[in-house]
């Protein structure tokens, strides 16, 4: 029987449940290890030889070095664990979750400052809200797309 | 006797630990943020506990992937602050109370929740930021947490984490832990995280002000009633993240009152949006 999942018509969420966490291991254990220094700056001075240590697989590989953290969360990632690439990187976790609306860091910051993204619309998949996967990217990157 | 005076329950953002750390607190941006703790600092000058029950998450430091256990009870004599990546946080080191600790963790599985015992770990933001909150910028070196404390693991990072029922419950077994203990000790309870925000995907950066002070509304006037709510209101009402809520409900559930005592005076409440990603909220609460 199918486990019980009522999370998944939440626009532009992905839960980290037992099923991504399975899908996920190597590539959340990996960012782990750059809880270490020397790790960080062995990482730094060869991203792919460093990957190529890892079980993972290469689509979780190729999704790190392009630093897109929702690939990275689509292939299992978890943002907690995630979080240790961005701080190798020297980010803040701001500048990390903004990044995954395709808005530039001033547009999400002032975003944040004007009290956040609200939730109407944004509840459930086929509202209307700007979390809806119709309407991404966000900000400026729109009109561009 | 050890008696639990008091409840603390407040946000834990890193960010507000890095602007602490880094004297940023008077910027136009953090003030109004640290303004809501003026009170709360003074309050842990006048009430001072002996020992801090801290309710809060590891967030993939201490527990990897190695090993995720739901509540995890710190019996050490001490732990370090932790590399989260960013190095260290310049803060005391903190003390442990093994021998409260263990007390409780015996008679807490004896209630029949199946805590996980951990004699070594390293504490991060989600421990160390709600200390800074209320006890102010010290030393690393110099200075010490006025208190020992007795860290409290919750996962919230693998779904799914426990329910809001199993922490108000597991509250009560708490207490009636920490009334057992021959001692007199003056305990403090703290639930920490939370309140609204998501750090992931297309839906980041969302708050909800009304759901979240609703919800404290609830909490204090009604936590039976509270404690009810759904995980899957959380995350769609307050973000993935705001499910860190439910371990307010820990804290909540070791109140006098759940256990026919009378209801608790509320000291201190404060919302603000936004710290980083967070809408951070914060009371406090004492039994009388």
């Amino acid at each position: 029987m199918a486990l019980e999942k009522p999370y998944l018509d939440i626009p532009g969420t992905i839960i980290f449940d037992a099923e991504q966490s399975r899908k996920g291991y190597w590539l959340n254990q990996f960012c782990m290890s750059l809880m270490k220094a020397e790790n960080r700056e062995r990482f730094k001075a060869n991203e792919r030889a460093y990957l190529d240590e890892w079980p993972m697989s290469e689509e979780q590989k190729q999704a790190v070095l392009a630093r897109d953290l929702n690939w990275c969360m689509r292939t299992g990632g978890n943002i907690y664990f995630l979080a240790k690439i961005g701080a190798t990187d020297g980010k803040s976790f701001q500048q990390m979750a903004g990044s995954m609306t395709g808005m530039t860091e001033e547009e999400y910051r002032h975003m944040m400052i004007n009290g956040g993204r609200s939730v109407q619309g944004n509840r459930y998949l086929g509202e209307d809200g700007d979390a809806q996967p119709n309407r991404q990217p966000q900000g400026a990157a729109s009109r561009k797309a | 006797m050890a008696r639990i005076t008091a409840s603390v329950y407040t946000s834990h953002v890193p960010a507000i630990g890095a602007a602490m750390d880094l004297g940023k607190t008077h910027e136009p941006y953090w003030q109004p943020l640290f303004k809501g703790y003026d009170f709360s600092k003074q309050w842990m000058k006048d009430n001072k506990p002996d020992v801090i029950f801290l309710v809060y998450n590891d967030h993939a430091t201490a527990f990897s992937l190695d090993l995720i256990p739901t509540f995890a009870i710190g019996t050490a004599a001490q732990y370090q602050p932790a590399d989260e990546g960013w190095g260290p946080r310049p803060v005391p080191v903190v003390q442990g109370h093994p021998a409260l600790a263990s007390h409780i963790a015996q008679s807490v599985i004896q209630q029949d929740f199946d805590l996980t015992i951990v004699n070594k770990m390293d504490v991060d933001h989600g421990l160390t930021v709600p200390l800074s909150l209320m006890c102010g910028e010290l030393d690393p070196v110099r200075d010490a947490w006025p208190c020992p404390v007795i860290p409290f693991a919750v996962n919230v990072v693998q779904y799914p984490v426990p329910s809001g029922q199993r922490c108000f419950a597991l509250g009560q077994a708490i207490r009636k832990a920490v009334e057992s203990y021959d001692e007199d000790l003056n305990v403090h309870i703290w639930g920490t995280g939370g309140m609204s925000h998501q750090l992931q995907g297309a839906r980041a950066g969302l708050i909800n002000r009304e759901w979240d002070n609703a919800w404290l509304d609830q909490l204090i006037d009604d936590p039976a009633a509270c404690a009810r709510t759904p995980h899957i209101d959380y995350v769609r009402e307050a973000g993935s993240e705001g499910i860190e809520l439910v371990m307010w409900l820990i804290a909540r559930g070791a109140m006098a009152d759940v256990a026919g005592g009378a209801k608790p005076r509320l000291a201190h409440r404060f919302y603000h949006v936004p710290a980083s990603n967070t809408a951070v909220g914060h009371a406090i609460l004492e039994n009388v």
